[in-house]
């Protein structure tokens, strides 16, 4: 594993990756998603709203990493607030 | 509603394929972030730098003219191969021997490697030898890849449209034979013109096997390497240096790694964003058309 050179930041980012999709699994489970349309131009089952949330959190970062010079972890806030209100809304 | 709970069972089957694939992509793109947050100097003096290289690889001008390039490149390529791949594909042979002479012959393109085409294009096009080079030349015209951008770009598109149209012409041409001759028959009894059944008919049916073409043709020329590389190093100057050979000039040239990881997660992130656009874009377009509008 030491090939791999972890870090305590990168351990602990895959491991939330990992308990997110861990969590959606135990969840489908529970309660299989519905698509559903909300704000969002085209219709989305719960998934497709994590995933899109990811992929906007990480050019939420890059934007904020890049082009401005605020704390990366009002990146993360925002990121955190986007996903909860796309899971809820989008 | 549908209430059914669905058989897992097939997840199971899958299960081989992603450990095949959690060792072939899930691990080393791990190890990629694990360096692109570090300066790893050696097995036991690495530095925790942050989010310095994302910074530096964000505002790099090099990069940024190199990605410019890299979405004009792509962008001009898939305009010219779809429309031109469709046409190829409408016009081909569609029984009989000639069918298969000319699959065959337009394969040909696709079965030479990447590199091989490079070195094919490098001496067609060299004044001296080069049989374009040389016409063009005689023909009064100042054309040289070496020295003059335009002509680099020129011979570089024309030798991907070269290439690659083959594929987008193989799938169009596969997707037209799968449409039912009863299609074709209620044209004819409609006295459909050619141009109402290419868009009412042909290209609908077309639609799956476009979204693959646009799809596979976006994400290689997106990660172009070794043509460009073989046929004009990057150069003039950097008029040709696209994304991957700027990645690679960094990576292996000068070692510097953890820059090269994460410059090269920004760009497997916006290769994973567009394709993603391109996918969901095209399968909504599906899903909204009424039942009996075809696909």
């Amino acid at each position: 594993m030491s090939w791999m050179v972890w870090t305590v930041p990168t351990a602990i980012f895959f491991s939330s990756i990992a308990a997110m999709l861990a969590g959606m699994t135990v969840w489908e489970i529970l309660s299989p998603t519905i698509e559903r349309k909300g704000f969002l131009p085209i219709a989305t089952t719960r998934g497709d709203r994590l995933f899109i949330s990811l992929l906007s959190a990480a050019f939420i970062h890059l934007g904020v990493i890049g082009f401005t010079s605020l704390s990366i972890w009002i990146a993360l806030a925002v990121s955190a607030v986007w996903l909860l209100v796309l899971m809820r809304w989008g | 509603m549908n209430n059914k709970v669905p058989n897992n069972r097939a997840w199971l089957l899958v299960l081989p394929m992603l450990v095949l694939v959690a060792f072939s992509a899930i691990i080393p793109l791990m190890t990629v972030v694990n360096y692109s947050v570090q300066d790893v100097l050696g097995p036991n003096a690495r530095f925790f730098t942050g989010t310095e290289w994302f910074q530096s690889m964000l505002n790099d001008d090099a990069l940024q003219a190199a990605f410019l390039r890299q979405i004009s490149f792509s962008l001009i390529i898939l305009a010219i191969q779809i429309p031109l791949g469709i046409g190829i594909a409408l016009i081909m042979p569609k029984r009989g021997w000639q069918a298969s002479a000319v699959l065959i012959l337009i394969t040909l393109p696709l079965l030479i490697p990447w590199n091989v085409v490079g070195s094919i294009w490098q001496i067609f096009t060299r004044g001296d030898i080069g049989l374009m080079g040389w016409g063009l030349r005689e023909l009064g015209i100042n054309y040289n890849i070496t020295r003059n951008a335009g002509d680099a770009w020129a011979t570089i598109i024309l030798m991907d449209v070269w290439h690659w149209t083959p594929l987008v012409a193989m799938l169009c041409y596969s997707g037209l034979r799968s449409i039912p001759e009863a299609y074709y028959q209620a044209a004819r009894i409609d006295r459909a013109s050619k141009w109402a059944i290419f868009r009412y008919i042909q290209l609908p049916k077309l639609t799956n096997v476009l979204v693959i073409a646009v799809l596979l043709r976006f994400m290689h020329s997106f990660m172009i390497y070794a043509e460009p590389f073989v046929l004009t190093g990057g150069g003039p100057g950097s008029a040709t240096t696209f994304l991957s050979q700027s990645l690679t000039t960094m990576a292996v040239g000068q070692q510097d790694l953890g820059p090269s990881a994460a410059f090269s997660l920004i760009y497997f992130l916006v290769i994973l964003l567009v394709s993603w656009v391109f996918y969901t874009t095209i399968m909504n377009m599906q899903k909204d058309k009424p039942p009996h509008g075809g696909a």
